[in-house]
């Protein structure tokens, strides 16, 4: 059985006599264990997705299976006991302000109706995990950011989930407290067994943490699949451009002209042939580098390059199959890329 | 001038002033503390939203409010009557200043609670809250501070409507001001009465902002 199943799901919202589709028509399972990412631009109705998981949104159609039950069939208070086995944190953190960490930590426990003496010891437990022992009596205004989320990770661990969502949880703190509460994560992921969605709009929180990834573009689920394959090779508009938009910064992409451009991913094993040095000899024509760079995709370092090829149709039509021999990722770069 | 008997008669008064300012706060948070819950929880963006419930305590909280004191106090005379038997003194005075007070301290609670951060109540509904608990424990919890505030404001302004009271026979500090700087022309005894009245203003402000401070802890 899936932990996570979404069917045919659609979301709409209401706005005066305009009826606005958030999600259109969304399938996603989700297995146990997994860390699963949802990409996607802002107003892409990533979050509107996250939230459908624990019915924090219900969906205008479809259904969402949680374990193998649907959760339309369950009563208030069924959904309530249900929600608080899927833990959630969030980009702005939402600690309770006026309760010490402990006390929050502690709260989901309190909700469930848990001994004080029990949920403190839980608590004290889980902050050793978050590594955040010594901040048990302070406030939350007294944190840093990174601090905060890691309190909200120990909160959100509270009342051992099966689920944890992550909704945009990096995208409010810096590249490296962002890596360390990534690391938290993927930690967590492998001892507790925790299944992972992470909504957020980086590829390289994807790239970083994720096994499997789906990339949602104006509320449609457009690609689906195992983070390396998207990665070497994206089918969509919108997976190329998240995977590329992330380097624009490198190389502006108006200045990478030619008339010919494919990009070509090489894994560890294909690293040992110079591939780009032996494709110039063979044909014994230039080709030129627009874009080089090396990335870690799920613990494997993956090289991404964007080449222009030289003019003549037969001589690039010849590159492209001679790369492919070489079991190397290829795909066409157009301009407007 | 300032004899034993007019000594006594302050004191009274002090005791009578600070019995209505207090009773009516509270029987008026008794009143306006859930008529407050009830707007925020009610509202558009509420825990339950329900236009219709919202519409009424909405209408109610207004047109009290636009009510004058003064009116009030005299409009409600046989109500008073029919509650405390009488409608004079300061335990009668208390009904109309409660009847003041409630949709005052709803307005102030309700829009305290708004301002409680909307990401809090959804993670607390995301840990599996029922609305009750996000209303004892989240709103009301993290909104103290601002309730707080908003207390100390009400009691600052019922203790002035205490004294206003005491143009009808509501007895207190404001009544003798009436009583003996207005009708006697005696403005000594008015002067003391107002001083007091400004002490016991300072106090109730100065301690509900202490207090605030104490148990606020987004800025130690």
């Amino acid at each position: 059985m899936s932990e996570i199943e979404i069917k045919n799901l659609t979301k709409t919202f209401k706005a005066k006599d305009l009826n606005v589709t958030a999600l259109n028509n969304i399938n996603l399972t989700i297995e146990k264990g997994d860390i699963f990412g949802i990409i996607g631009m802002s107003g892409a109705g990533k979050s509107t997705l996250v939230r459908t998981i624990n019915f924090l949104e219900r969906p205008t159609d479809g259904q969402v299976f949680i374990e193998g039950v649907d959760l339309a069939t369950l009563s208030e208070k069924e959904l309530r006991k249900k929600r608080s086995k899927i833990g959630m944190i969030f980009q702005s953190f939402n600690l309770l302000e006026q309760k010490s960490v402990t006390d929050n930590v502690c709260f989901p426990l309190e909700l469930a109706g848990v001994k004080k003496k029990e949920a403190r010891q839980k608590a004290k437990e889980l902050l050793k995990t978050v590594n955040l022992e010594e901040k048990a009596k302070v406030y939350p205004s007294q944190l840093s950011g990174g601090q905060k989320q890691r309190v909200a990770i120990a909160r959100a661990l509270a009342t051992e989930p099966d689920i944890l969502l992550c909704d945009e949880a990096t995208s409010a703190l810096d590249p490296q407290t962002t890596e360390s509460i990534l690391q938290l994560l993927k930690e967590i992921n492998e001892k507790l067994g925790i299944t992972i969605v992470i909504i957020t709009h980086q590829m390289s929180v994807v790239t970083s943490i994720c096994n499997k990834v789906a990339i949602i573009d104006n509320g449609d689920l457009v690609e689906e699949g195992a983070v390396e394959e998207i990665f070497e090779s994206p089918k969509s508009d919108a997976a190329k451009e998240l995977i590329l938009d992330t380097k624009i910064r490198y190389s502006p992409l108006d200045v990478l002209e030619a008339e010919r451009k494919v990009r070509i991913v090489f894994s560890e094993n294909s690293a040992y042939e110079p591939v780009i040095a032996n494709l110039i000899l063979n044909f014994n024509a230039p080709v030129n580098i627009l874009k080089a760079d090396t990335r870690n995709v799920g613990g494997k370092a993956k090289g991404e390059m964007i080449l222009g090829l030289p003019e003549g149709e037969d001589l690039q039509e010849q590159m492209i199959s001679w790369l492919k021999e070489r079991n190397l990722a290829v795909t066409e770069v157009k301009e407007d890329v | 001038m300032f004899d034993q008997k007019v000594i006594e008669m302050i004191l009274v008064g002090i005791k009578d002033t600070l019995y209505m300012t207090l009773v009516s706060t509270f029987f008026g948070y008794v009143l306006g503390l859930p008529m407050g819950i009830i707007l925020n929880v009610t509202r558009k963006e509420g825990l339950r939203p329900n236009r219709i419930i919202y519409g009424i305590g909405d209408f109610i909280c207004n047109i009290v409010r636009s009510v004058p004191f003064l009116i009030l106090l005299i409009l409600l005379i046989p109500f008073t009557k029919f509650v405390v038997g009488k409608s004079y003194g300061s335990t009668a005075t208390i009904v109309p200043l409660v009847i003041c007070a409630a949709p005052y301290i709803a307005r102030v609670v309700e829009s305290s609670l708004n301002e409680v951060d909307a990401g809090v109540i959804e993670a607390a509904k995301a840990m599996g809250a029922s609305n009750l608990q996000i209303i004892f424990k989240v709103l009301l919890v993290e909104a103290r501070v601002s309730l707080l505030t908003g207390a100390t404001i009400t009691t600052g302004i019922l203790l002035g409507y205490s004294a206003m009271s005491g143009t009808v026979g509501g007895g207190g500090l404001g009544d003798i001001a009436v009583r003996y700087g207005y009708y006697r022309w005696q403005a000594d005894i008015m002067i003391v009465t107002v001083v007091l009245l400004i002490i016991i203003f300072q106090l109730i402000q100065n301690f509900g902002t202490a207090l605030a401070r104490f148990i606020d802890h987004r800025k130690h």
